[in-house]
């Protein structure tokens, strides 16, 4: 297929492959930040081509993930409501909240339903307005302006039965959280192709001069994210700390200007908790004063629930990189897709959930 | 009817509370939570030597002729779709129950569910899709049953069939006759019904439109037998698709299967609507397509009849059963790693981005 097949070579694979294996001297730690890379790395086993002294580390960018466990509560229970319907992506269904999940509320009589993008939960506004549609609006900076776009539309509308609840997240504050841990391990990054499609990257240079390290803007794909390895591998070994772009058929520096100045429009930047991490200052988007009437937190009254994270879940140092899926005691016994502890294990970019699908044998585990 | 082996039945429900208290889209989903509830519910109750083969269809002795019998119900929404609709399927899917069982289709019966209000004429052109695909499959329907339900409790039309087969060879065809060695074929590309059906229920536009795949696939397995390939499984690939028609033949058969994801079929749109959605083509439902072990020797020859047939010019052969013994399914990757293809745990959901 156009545009795919090509990224995906086995032969190419092999000789980025050879070249890693031929400029590699030292052992390195890189953290590729979305996991829609991590479910790429171990689906096509791209971390089994690299040599033994480089160890690729999971990062916090999976959306789906970090969604704190009270904002999943609230979800919840603005969803069971009667008279509501409660519009989400479809990968936040099984994320387990405290008690249950989006999915058993639908069973239980919740109008739960799934769209493909936050217009379609506008559209449905329109076509029920003797309804409150709620669109649970998370993400990183990629889906930030879809979300700003439906509540500027909404606006305009003056559709007084549309609100949002916003879990979004940003991605440069996170890193910041990372490497400014006495317990990183990170010396290079590869950064989210898509984020940077939206953001650009301009944001990543005082990054990487004031903690000394390289960032690679990677695509996803194999071919890729070999590449994005292979020129981070280039800059630490010759003792480098730029930012560079592997993906510049997506990405260009300054980023997709109109897609900024919406999100400039419709959100400010506030605090945000992140599930198994804590709060990180700076690191979320909420609605601007301009468009407070949209926020479902207020509308339903449910803004200052607080909830304690289950410590069975080790998922916070899973999305922290400091241990991996299978390292976690409950991983595949007590922690399965059907019955899951964190939202790691049902993303479809949680780590865990890449390391349950792609290898839960102990032989390909013990792989790399 | 397929699912892990069937465990003591107690009296107790099964299935604990604790888990899941009640019964979820998933459960239906043709993953894996749809085997557990196969497999501590319906086997652990009504278990029997015939139902435990877990055979697309059963087959029975009844006074001296082999018969095969299966049943599966239709609840396809929307209803007309690209390339079929409700009432083709519904013949198309149990003759290819009976099909995958190497029986040669004879008798359906047919039962409607029908939800107050639905149009006459909607109901006609079901029946009339109906009366057409069983001619073209050469099968008779010989008994049904008509329910409606009030509006609201339906969705348009439920369809249930049951059908009727003899088996006219003396093959043993059945998971547990998986053998090492074993060349896997698959009739054609898979993923396509599911994604048809996606793209009209989801309002999805593409360049060109997706079709599905339903056919009748029973004059391929009748010629593959005629020809005498050595056939061991066959298995067609409805809901959760390759990777679950697979992994439950592992499971059943207790083999390692082994496939590359370079040989199997996906067309190019499938893929693209798959990538768009963030879906996996392996997992996505077929209704004309079906997975054949087939005894090395006879591979080559039985890939020729497969491709001489209408509609079967996209078959191939994806892989093989391992020597080993761990009832698991390897794929391996386009740049040639080794991974597992796991079945999907409840419906597929599209992701966020």
């Amino acid at each position: 297929m156009k545009f795919l097949d090509e990224y995906r070579d086995g032969e190419l694979a092999q000789q980025f492959a050879r070249e890693i294996h031929r400029i590699t001297t030292k052992p390195w730690n890189i953290m590729e930040i979305c996991g829609g890379q991590t479910h790429a790395i171990v689906k096509f086993g791209i971390d089994e081509l690299l040599p033994k002294k480089i160890t690729l580390i999971h990062g916090p960018g999976c959306p789906v993930c970090v969604t704190p466990l009270e904002m999943i509560d609230k979800a919840l229970e603005i969803a069971a409501r009667p008279n509501v319907i409660f519009a989400s992506f479809g990968d936040m269904l099984r994320v387990p909240g405290s008690t249950t999940d989006l999915l058993s509320v639908k069973a239980s009589g919740g109008d739960v339903r799934i769209v493909y993008s936050p217009l379609d939960a506008v559209k449905l506004a329109e076509q029920n307005p003797a309804k409150e549609i709620v669109f649970f609006g998370v993400g990183f900076e990629t889906t930030a302006p879809a979300t700003a776009l439906a509540i500027y539309q909404a606006a305009q509308k003056k559709l007084r039965n549309f609100s949002m609840l916003i879990s979004h997240v940003l991605v440069p504050p996170a890193m910041e959280a990372l490497l400014s841990s006495p317990n990183c391990r990170v010396q290079g990054f590869l950064a989210a192709g898509h984020v940077c499609a939206v953001m650009g990257y301009e944001e990543y240079f005082s990054i990487a001069k004031k903690y000394r390290v390289p960032i690679v803007v990677t695509g996803f794909e194999p071919l890729d994210i070999l590449q994005g390895v292979l020129m981070t591998v280039q800059q630490l070994e010759s003792g480098r700390a730029e930012v560079e772009n592997q993906y510049s058929r997506a990405v260009r520096r300054e980023g997709n200007q109109p897609a900024q100045d919406l999100i400039q429009e419709v959100f400010r930047v506030v605090p945000r908790k992140w599930r198994g991490v804590g709060e990180i200052p700076q690191s979320g988007l909420g609605l601007g004063d301009k468009y407070a009437e949209f926020d479902a937190e207020k509308k339903f009254g449910v803004a200052h629930h607080h909830v304690e994270e289950s410590a069975d879940c080790q998922s916070g140092l899973v999305l922290q990189g400091q241990i991996k899926p299978h390292e976690c005691p409950a991983f595949g016994a007590k922690c399965t897709p059907e019955h899951p502890l964190g939202a790691t294990m049902v993303s479809s970019e949680g780590a865990c959930a890449a390391y349950y699908r792609y290898r839960r044998m102990p032989d390909l585990i013990g792989a790399k | 009817m397929s699912a892990q082996k069937p465990i003591e039945f107690s009296g107790a429900c099964p299935i604990p509370i604790s888990q899941y208290p009640q019964v979820l889209m998933a459960h239906g989903g043709g993953g894996r939570l749809m085997h557990q509830l196969i497999g501590k519910m319906f086997l652990a109750a009504f278990h029997n030597p015939l139902l435990d083969t877990q055979h697309d269809a059963a087959v029975a002795e009844l006074t001296g002729k082999k018969i095969a019998f299966t049943t599966d119900s239709y609840v396809v929404r929307p209803m007309f779709f690209p390339g079929g609709d409700i009432g083709s399927m519904a013949v198309h899917g149990t003759v290819n129950d009976l099909a995958m069982a190497g029986a040669r289709p004879l008798y359906l019966s047919s039962a409607f569910i029908i939800e107050e209000g639905l149009p006459m004429e909607t109901l006609w052109k079901i029946v009339c899709s109906m009366r057409d695909a069983a001619k073209k499959c050469g099968v008779q329907i010989i008994t049904g049953d008509t329910k409606v339900v009030d509006k609201g409790k339906g969705d348009g039309v439920f369809i249930n069939t049951a059908g009727i087969g003899v088996i006219e060879h003396e093959q043993k065809i059945a998971p547990q006759n998986v053998q090492a060695g074993d060349a896997i074929l698959v009739s054609g590309d898979v993923g396509r019904h599911g994604m048809a059906i996606m793209a009209v229920r989801e309002g999805l536009e593409f360049e060109s439109k997706i079709e599905s795949d339903s056919a009748p696939v029973h004059e391929a397995v009748l010629k593959l037998l005629k020809a005498g390939i050595e056939i061991h499984c066959l298995r067609d690939l409805t809901r959760g698709g390759l990777t679950s028609a697979l992994n439950e033949i592992a499971e059943a058969a207790n083999r390692t299967l082994l496939v590359d994801e370079k040989l199997i079929p996906v067309r190019e749109d499938v893929q693209a609507a798959c990538e768009i959605l963030g879906l996996d083509p392996f997992q996505v439902a077929c209704e004309g397509r079906f997975a054949a072990f087939i005894a090395a020797n006879d591979s080559e020859r039985a890939l020729k009849i497969l491709r001489a047939n209408p509609g079967g010019i996209g078959a191939c052969v994806i892989g093989k059963v391992s020597e080993e013994r761990s009832a698991d399914v390897f794929l391996k990757s386009a740049i040639g790693a080794r991974r597992i293809l796991d079945m999907a745990s409840g419906e597929q959901l599209p992701r966020i981005c």
